[in-house]
């Protein structure tokens, strides 16, 4: 089976990658400023030597450097993350905790982006020469120049402070008590301004490299038979042009995993919208390092999940492309 | 038809070379316009744009003058988007160059390389680059730089894997040229106008880079950026929305600027290759 072999092989690599970010991450720990030791001693309120060299050697501070590695690399590989500085929480449960929110978010800004960029860029495409194709490119490069935060702010401006029409903070309203189908309603209300503007800008890339791609497509000899079949243009346009200018979108979008990851940490800080984003951002503010690269490594591993589920539907959808990777 | 004149044949170019200059202008005008600090409180604070002469785009929650950051703020934007694109410049163009002059194991080692940086989300990583290094301009262009320069490597690589057999290398080669010769003298002049395309497209995801971390609270904590102003009013837009607006406007408007100037000089270096608009 050429599918499962590709698989394997994705997955090596995967895991190879993997475990250069932790080792990576390892280093970037010992770098970090603040002696983990002393930090945790300052945090149980006692910060006499004694009770400092105690925790070191509880935590294997004591040990040399390899050794520290080694307990590192394989917590990681048993799903240990170590525990937050600051929460005394693990991280990996701080994490799973916030990680349906985020899906959630990334999930329907990337669908809305796909659709969106698709349709736009495909308008755009037909109307190349004509004021109207022009405006919906403008228009692309205003949002794809446009800064993602200052989007959201402005939009919580608009949308929610003067016109009142759309809650600007959180996942659901809280103590509104609110069930089943209510609740549902409740959060997509509060989905609604943060996955708008997290989508715009992927919209943005999207519209251009559609139109892009259907003006290369447009090009070649099948659409010229399409055309001296005498079909009609917006037949030729959907079926012909479209469907053959999809592919290289399809491997942009695995590429764009990696910027949805940035969109979503700012998104989730204004919105307050309780994914890892602003759980990095919360990290950050109280220089939580253990937490701030756990949730590094965990969305770099979420981003290559989703290359490769990309790269299986590219293949799925180009049967051209056997195996080769 | 001269350099200028194809680039001045893009309509959208030219706009973005005025809004560039007449930015770089602030930048060079803020310490005469406004020597002070741009961190000195002057007035009382929330001072709404317009309301009182000499404020013309109103005072911050510390009654800072909005209009002396924003000038002030020109200047990093531009100087930090400069750098470390600069920075990204002087690692991706060597990589980039030996695996595609070299090619084979070499090249298949740069690439996992450049591969592996590709993959970790970049403005993750920058993020925790710039909180473990603690945030200061160095570390800030450090950071920009790391995460941007794989386009870079692998554009080069591509021009040189197609210029490595054209006959003035062969010939290069045949009268004794050693390779670093052929790669810097020979090779590299020919490849250099999709790199100041690609570079000027770089300043602008630099600056955009770059305000987000200090909207993040990650910017330097002695200069005053646009994305700070913005990250510093994002809970009292409510009261001021004049704090976030006005300072959004400019990252938009430069970034906005650099990509136009980025497509014009991308008609005017690669004429035939430049599409039908």
């Amino acid at each position: 089976m050429v599918y499962a072999r590709l698989i394997l092989m994705r997955l090596l690599k995967a895991v190879i990658v993997l475990l250069l970010i932790v080792i990576f991450n390892f280093f970037l720990i010992q770098m970090a400023p603040g002696d983990p030791a002393a930090i945790l001693a300052g945090e149980a309120g006692a910060a006499d030597q004694e009770f400092i060299n105690q925790l070191r050697e509880r935590f294997g501070l004591d040990q040399p450097m390899y050794v520290q590695l080694w307990r590192y690399v394989s917590g990681i590989v048993m799903l240990d993350f170590g525990y937050s500085y600051r929460l005394g929480v693990p991280v990996f449960d701080l994490i799973m905790d916030r990680l349906p929110a985020t899906l959630l978010l990334t999930g329907t800004a990337f669908v809305l982006s796909l659709v969106l960029g698709i349709v736009a860029g495909s308008m755009a495409a037909a109307r190349v020469k004509k004021p109207s194709g022009s405006l919906i490119m403008a228009l692309a490069l205003v949002f794809y120049a446009t800064p993602l935060f200052w989007v959201a702010l402005m939009s919580v401006l608009v949308f929610s402070v003067y016109l009142g029409w759309l809650p600007a903070y959180g996942l659901y309203t809280v103590g509104a008590g609110y069930t089943g189908f209510a609740l549902v309603l409740d959060i997509a209300q509060h989905l609604i301004l943060p996955a708008t503007t997290l989508a715009l800008f992927f919209m943005a890339i999207y519209t251009r490299m559609t139109r892009t791609s259907m003006l290369d497509a447009a090009q070649q000899d099948f659409v010229k038979t399409a055309r001296a079949k005498g079909l009609k243009p917006s037949v030729i346009q959907r079926r012909h042009i479209l469907r053959n200018a999809l592919l290289p979108i399809i491997t942009l979008a695995g590429l764009q995993a990696g910027q949805m990851v940035g969109g979503a940490i700012l998104t989730e800080t204004v919105f307050a919208w309780p994914g890892i984003g602003r759980l990095m951002f919360e990290a950050l503010q109280q220089r939580d390092y253990n937490l701030l690269l756990g949730i590094f490594f965990f969305s770099a591993a979420l981003v290559i999940v989703f290359n490769i589920f990309t790269d299986l539907v590219y293949r799925l959808a180009d049967p051209r492309i056997k195996g080769a990777s | 038809m001269s350099f200028f004149a194809r680039f001045a044949q893009n309509r959208g170019a030219l706009i973005g070379l005025i809004i560039l200059l007449l930015i770089i202008v602030m930048a060079i005008l803020a310490p005469l316009l406004f020597p002070e600090s741009p961190w000195r409180m002057v007035q009382r604070p929330f001072l709404p744009p317009l309301s009182q002469e000499g404020f013309l785009l109103g005072t911050d929650t510390m009654g800072r003058n909005v209009a002396a950051g924003l000038m002030h703020g020109a200047w990093v934007s531009l100087l930090i988007g400069l750098v470390s694109t600069s920075v990204a410049l002087l690692i991706g163009v060597p990589l980039g160059a030996i695996a595609g002059y070299y090619g084979g194991l070499v090249d298949d080692f740069l690439m996992r390389f450049t591969e592996f940086f590709q993959t970790i989300p970049n403005f993750a990583l920058a993020i925790v680059l710039v909180a473990i290094m603690q945030p200061s301009i160095t570390s800030i262009v450090l950071a920009i730089a790391l995460v941007s320069w794989p386009p870079v490597a692998r554009l080069v690589r591509a021009e040189f894997m197609s210029l490595r057999h054209r006959e003035y290398v062969e010939a290069a080669r045949l009268v004794g040229q050693t390779n670093s010769t052929i790669i810097l003298r020979q090779i590299l002049p020919n490849t250099l106008s999709p790199i100041i395309v690609l570079a000027s497209l770089m300043v602008a995801t630099a600056i955009l880079l770059e305000s987000a971390l200090s909207f993040l609270g990650l910017g330097d904590p002695n200069v005053m950026s646009w994305g700070y102003m913005i990250g510093a009013a994002r809970t009292v837009i409510r009261q001021a929305w004049w704090l976030s607006f006005f300072p959004g406007v400019a990252i938009l408007l430069t970034v906005l600027a650099l990509n136009l100037v980025g497509e014009g000089l991308d008609d005017a270096l690669n004429p035939k290759l430049s599409r039908e608009r």
